[in-house]
């Protein structure tokens, strides 16, 4: 394809034939602002395959460069590899052997016998691109290097919790919904609005006497503190009782006639009808409990309980030059709810709009 | 043998039913057909009154309370000795004339009320312009709408992180300002030339309002998606004819903008408004991990001074963050009240 083809075809409109003025305009802003989504990601992507030394000097090329090195022919440290600018324009390529006054002694690869003295201004590091996977397999395979961030626990305590929390939340509040769209009694509408409410009452605002609650319930340091307290949400309790409601009562009365249990019509009839909104809340409630970071900074206080979350956070905070690790590990943290978002995103993006949930 | 997925779902689907049904079964016949309904809301109250309404009531009562115990029956009484420590204060538009709990609450009160009035009105323009624009005849909409949805989905500490990197002294923001002023005097006549770029510590430097900027900043990058998403799908349920109506009767489109689309998305504009408001009030995490409140104090908030009262430090300030709490329900109902107030009053007129 011709660039003329492209250019017709990035300015073909919708049967209108010319683009007019505000046509730039949108696409305009719409470019300017994908800049300002993407790029601070794909930065942080590119930054979490540099080298150490890369990152300590804040190499701002897009590219992970690292300095070659060759083996020592003495047998110490590798040897830093140099491009170096003869007087008369023509380069080689040598290895640094050490410094001597403003000159540096380098010998030209293949000949480490004969070294010579250049002044270091004639040199320029000889790079190649090279991306440092190891910034990736060290953490999570367990190299002794990484010694304060437990990848693999946290990676596996963030699961669980996720996991756990996303079954037991879809169950508690689809037997809720069912209960308050499918049965009468007495106070039923007061209670559906009572749990509704709870809404308003902002989560943060409580923490002290949750956390006492919680303490007290002997759950602290423990990754059910963090599950159960998080299981009723209002608003998964209203999402599907919501939905329920336009699940036809003949349906049940039909089983009951075929003598099911409850029990049964719960779990064999509604449960599968209700999949759509099951399946906008469990999305929801992954995104909630693999994100979360206030709840679980105040119960677990323990490394061994780190979710992943407050293992970034308290890595983070340290003063350490292991920037490379800390890039790489968001990296692996941000990647499950990316492909769930990639492969998913039709269902969250419409749901979300539908609910006006988060 | 091949093992189907779906198979195996639905066989363990069906298994953990049954297993189930048994006892349920049983307590069908015991106790009536109509009553399993209880039962059925039984876990969710459970959940809801031990984790919810129970809180609630006992954050009352901490509020009145002293000492650093955890335990209820070990906290003496103290009246309103945490309430007259947090509000007693020479002047409270300058925190440092307060006690040390005060200071922190008037400094995280002060900020966060800053931080919410200038961040909301900020978000929703922006989301609406967003919104607007995306609801324009546009090719590949659930691309650009993926785009800007996707740092909802991010975790406050990789957003935190993602810019720490970004706006570190030498990270890449300075880095290429610095290649722009150089840049701009390589070509730009000699009037017109800048003076060198000098590297701006975005969230360290206490004496400029730069970590207050990024923090707004950080947190509406995060949070914009959101909203915007859901102005996008009050756009789309407005009436498609009633701008061609308008359209054959020659309305200008600034006029079929004020005139149609901002009324008809005042429903939803409040629903952002409220929702955005209410949560910009309760901003921690973004903010937590990207400056720590800091530097110094120029961004600490409200919800930060609540943990640190009670969960930071040898003294466990639970009586200071309790009431701190009650006093932050308190604005915050009274900021919903008047919202709505507000708007049914328009609604009215």
């Amino acid at each position: 394809m011709g660039t003329g083809d492209v250019i017709r075809f990035l300015t073909r409109t919708r049967g209108r034939g010319r683009l007019h003025w505000s046509d730039w305009l949108t696409y305009a802003y719409l470019i300017l602002s994908l800049l300002v989504v993407v790029l601070p990601i794909m930065w942080m992507f590119l930054s979490s395959v540099k080298s150490p030394a890369a990152l300590v000097e804040n190499d701002p090329r897009i590219l992970p460069y690292t300095q070659l090195t060759v083996p020592s022919p003495t047998g110490g440290r590798d040897q830093n590899v140099f491009v170096h600018t003869r007087t008369d324009g023509s380069t080689v390529d040598v290895a640094f052997v050490g410094p001597r006054g403003v000159n540096a002694r380098v010998y030209e690869l293949g000949k480490p016998d004969t070294v010579f003295e250049v002044p270091r201004t004639s040199l320029a590091r000889k790079e190649v691109v090279d991306p440092r996977w190891e910034n990736y397999t060290e953490p999570t395979l367990g190299s002794t290097q990484s010694r304060t961030f437990n990848f693999l626990r946290y990676f596996w305590n963030s699961t669980f919790v996720t996991v756990m929390a996303t079954l037991l939340t879809l169950i508690v509040n689809a037997m809720a919904g069912f209960a308050l769209s499918k049965y009468k009694f007495r106070g039923r509408d007061a209670m559906a609005l009572t749990i509704v409410a709870t809404l308003l009452i902002p989560p943060t605002v409580i923490l002290v006497p949750l956390f006492m609650t919680v303490s007290s319930l002997g759950m602290l340091n423990s990754l059910w503190g963090v599950i159960i307290p998080t299981i009723a949400t209002p608003t998964g309790v209203f999402l599907l009782r919501q939905y329920m409601l336009t699940i036809p009562d003949e349906l049940l009365e039909a089983a009951r006639m075929d003598a099911a249990s409850e029990w049964k019509i719960f779990w064999r009839i509604i449960l599968p009808l209700a999949l759509p909104a099951l399946s906008v809340l469990a999305i929801l409630s992954v995104m909630w409990r693999w994100n979360d970071f206030m709840w679980p900074l105040i119960v677990l206080t323990q490394s061994e309980v780190f979710t992943l979350q407050l293992g970034l956070s308290t890595f983070k905070g340290e003063l350490n030059d292991n920037m490379h690790y800390l890039l790489a590990m968001t990296v692996l943290t941000l990647l499950p709810v990316t492909l769930v978002f990639v492969f998913l995103q039709k269902h969250i993006t419409s749901g979300i709009a539908n609910t006006g949930l988060k | 043998m091949q093992v189907r997925p779906q198979a195996a779902f639905e066989w363990l689907w069906k298994t953990a039913g049954d297993v189930l049904d048994g006892p349920m079964r049983a307590l069908q016949r015991h106790i009536g057909a109509h009553r399993m309904a209880y039962v059925f809301l039984l876990p969710n109250l459970l959940v809801f009154g031990l984790f919810s309404f129970w809180p609630m009531i006992l954050n009352f009562y901490i509020a009145f309370t002293g000492g650093q115990s955890v335990i209820l029956a070990d906290r003496p009484l103290v009246g309103l000795d945490n309430f007259r420590e947090l509000l007693a204060c020479p002047s409270y538009l300058d925190p440092r004339t307060c006690g040390v709990a005060g200071y922190s609450f008037w400094t995280g009160l002060w900020n966060t009320l800053f931080f919410a009035l200038v961040q909301v009105p900020l978000m929703i323009v922006v989301a609406l312009a967003t919104a607007l624009i995306l609801n324009r005849d546009i090719r590949a909409r659930g691309f650009w709408r993926a785009v800007y949805f996707y740092p909802v989905m991010l975790s406050p500490v990789v957003v935190a992180v993602i810019w720490d990197w970004i706006l570190k002294r030498r990270g890449i923001l300075n880095a290429a300002l610095e290649k722009a002023v150089e840049t701009w005097n390589a070509i730009a006549p000699t009037f017109l030339m800048m003076a060198d770029y000098r590297a701006i510590n975005w969230l360290i430097d206490a004496r400029s309002g730069w970590p207050m900027f990024w923090v707004i900043f950080v947190y509406t990058w995060a949070h914009l998606g959101f909203y915007m998403l859901i102005l996008l799908a009050g756009l789309q349920a407005i009436p498609r004819d009633l701008y061609e109506a308008a359209q054959m009767d020659g309305t200008s489109k600034s006029r079929q903008f004020w005139r149609i689309t901002l009324p008809l998305l005042m429903p939803t504009m409040i629903v952002v408004l409220v929702l955005s408001l209410i949560r910009a009030f309760q901003v921690f995490d973004e903010v937590y991990v990207l400056t720590g409140g800091g530097p110094g104090q120029a961004t600490k908030m409200m919800i930060q001074h609540i943990y640190e009262s009670a969960f930071i430090g040898d003294a466990k300030r639970y009586g200071i963050a309790a009431a701190s709490s009650v006093l932050v329900a308190l604005l915050l109902m009274v900021l919903t009240f008047l919202q709505l107030a507000v708007t049914r009053k328009k609604a009215g007129n």
